[in-house]
């Protein structure tokens, strides 16, 4: 390369960080903000001059209003239960009938497949009213119940499961077979283990929507003992603290802290999981 | 090919290689039973909490059904004459055209502009991939309530800056006329990162022989060589971003229902967040019915467009 070409790529590159790094910032300000106020006691949050760090650390007091009179601790396990058992059901509920669209012969395959492209295309909300008078007639509203039954079998689940399960040889089910495996046991021992990279796509996908979801606990839960994180941060918000930015601010911390700790760990996955629900 | 005998095989001993591609034949006559063992707690349930409600939701929405009443009087189309009658839904399918085509626009270009930057240089790709794709995947509630002290009329970060620099400020989320842009603003903010995603891999998937064979043709500078072949070749994964930027967009619940309820006034009422009122808050479930069933078709419509993108993808690769 010239030396005209090597200062051209070299001015190129600066230029190139110089622009990741303003957009960057942009994307960040708002987690910097957040974390901010959370260090600061009240006096300087409604400072008009704008420090980075507090004069005075605060954190104790914030983070200690969040954790005890916001109960953050209870929509943190409560997150984490609805999470799991969304999750667990999904997987039990999917990869059996993901086998059988893949690797099986049967009358009615072709409706069933219909039938799981049908409810990709709904969007979930809408489902929103039935599900509500469903809950309300079996009596399981406002309960854990309330917020795991409408999620349990997840239409791009059995896709993407499918999509996998069609990849893996016929001769391994073949000799699963001859092995005396029943139909079950060679979902759970043979598929699924081979399916893994689809099991962390999924896990990824469920956990952080359920984690994030705001609109069906809305209606499905009424008692604070219930709610998932998304919905105790908001009832927190409007609630007396409103305007105590120190303690608001050191909730939200405490809420989106799991999934982004594991995003820096897992990052490649998490942007596969959470893409591949808009490629299926 | 590795053959292996299997008691059901022997009738058809020919199907097993090649023709009948990649599924298997059926064995035995328990074959159907246990495919339906497998798929039926799914297929029940994909009946029972999806198709059903679907059905469910656009009978509602033909009555004057409310939480609680016994029976069901229909009465037709009245329920979607009333609702296009009613300024309060006509502002907030408005007000979500208007919030859709500032945030796709955004996201998108945004999307797509850091994808390109990140593309063109071999350093730090993953930590500039990782800061942008952050916003995505927290928890937006969360956020949206650091947006307000962001915007806040007195202390806001937004304010003291604008002050600084001699711009104007406001009380963003209190006006009419600023509070749906800025909702967009927080649009853009959250999605840019999912649509720079889908550009990485739409960049990852050109073959390097084009750009070999562009070089060879002279177009040595990047600009050439995004004009010529990069920006051609990302056609279709553009009009495939397009389309889920805008389906996100029109799902935009959670900064609405924190940040402004649909205030001041309607001005910043969305489809998402009137169907939730009407539906859940004042009760009247026929008629937040017939809202869902426009959502519906919106939201199917676009999908079934973003499927069809798929599928010419699939073929042109």
């Amino acid at each position: 390369m010239s030396r005209a070409g090597r200062r051209l790529s070299w001015l190129a590159a600066i230029v190139r960080h110089a622009l990741l790094l303003a957009s960057g910032g942009l994307m960040l300000l708002p987690f910097v903000w957040m974390a901010s106020l959370s260090l600061k006691p009240p006096g300087e949050i409604f400072q008009t001059t704008f420090s980075l760090l507090p004069e005075h650390w605060y954190a104790v007091e914030n983070f200690g209003k969040a954790l005890t009179t916001a109960s953050l601790p209870r929509y943190m396990a409560n997150g984490v239960i609805v999470c799991v058992a969304i999750l667990a059901l999904q997987i039990l509920i999917c990869a059996p009938c993901a086998y059988a669209l893949a690797k099986l012969e049967f009358r009615g395959r072709d409706l069933l497949f219909a039938l799981v492209l049908i409810g990709l295309l709904i969007p979930h909300q809408v489902l929103a009213v039935p599900l509500f008078v469903l809950g309300y007639n079996l009596g399981i509203l406002n309960s854990y119940t309330a917020l795991i039954f409408p999620f349990i079998v997840s239409p791009f689940g059995i896709f993407l499961f499918r999509q996998f399960f069609r990849s893996i040889p016929n001769d391994v089910v073949h000799a699963a077979r001859l092995d005396g495996l029943s139909e079950f046991a060679i979902v759970w021992r043979i598929m699924l283990p081979m399916a893994m990279p689809a099991v962390i796509a999924l896990s990824i996908f469920s956990v952080v929507s359920h984690w994030n979801d705001l609109f069906w606990p809305l209606i499905a839960v009424k008692s604070p003992n219930l709610m998932p994180p998304a919905l105790g941060v908001v009832i927190f918000h409007s609630g007396e603290a409103s305007t105590e930015y120190g303690p608001l601010m050191a909730g939200a911390v405490l809420v989106i802290l799991p999934l982004v700790l594991a995003f820096i760990v897992a990052q490649r996955w998490f942007i596969e999981g959470l893409t591949s629900a808009s490629l299926k | 090919m590795k053959v292996v005998a299997s008691p059901g095989h022997d009738a058809s001993p020919g199907r097993a290689d090649g023709a009948s591609a990649n599924r298997l034949p059926a064995r035995m006559p328990g074959d159907a039973l246990a495919a339906f063992a497998l798929a039926g707690p799914a297929i029940a349930l994909l009946l029972i909490l999806f198709i059903l409600p679907v059905a469910a939701i656009i009978v509602i929405a033909l009555t004057d059904w409310q939480f609680g009443m016994k029976s069901l009087h229909f009465i037709g189309l009245a329920n979607f004459a009333a609702i296009s009658a009613d300024e309060a839904f006509v502002a907030s399918l408005r007000n979500t055209l208007v919030y859709a085509s500032i945030v796709m626009p955004g996201a998108v270009l945004g999307g797509l502009g850091v994808a390109l930057l990140i593309e063109s240089g071999s350093t730090l790709r993953s930590f500039y991939r990782a800061i942008h794709f952050l916003p995505f995947m927290a928890t937006l509630a969360a956020m949206a309530i650091v947006w307000e002290a962001l915007l806040h009329p007195t202390i806001g970060l937004v304010n003291s800056t604008f002050a600084a620099v001699g711009l104007p400020t406001a009380n963003w989320l209190r006006d009419e006329a600023t509070v749906l842009p800025v909702l967009a603003v927080i649009g853009i903010w959250q999605n840019l990162g999912f649509a720079m995603v889908l550009f990485l891999a739409g960049l990852k998937s050109i073959p390097q022989d084009l750009y070999d064979a562009a070089d060879i043709d002279g177009a040595d500078l990047w600009l050439d060589r995004l004009r010529t072949v990069t920006l051609p070749m990302l056609g279709p994964v553009a009009m495939f971003v397009v389309i889920v930027v805008v389906l996100r967009a029109f799902e935009v619940f959670d900064t609405v229902q924190i940040l402004t309820q649909g205030g001041p006034g309607h001005a910043s009422d969305v489809l998402l967040h009137t169907l939730y009122r009407e539906s859940f808050e004042f009760l009247r479930a026929g008629y937040g019915a017939a809202i869902t069933v426009v959502f519906l078709v919106i939201a199917m419509s676009l999908t079934l467009i973003q499927a069809r993108l798929i599928g010419k993808k699939v073929h042109y690769q």
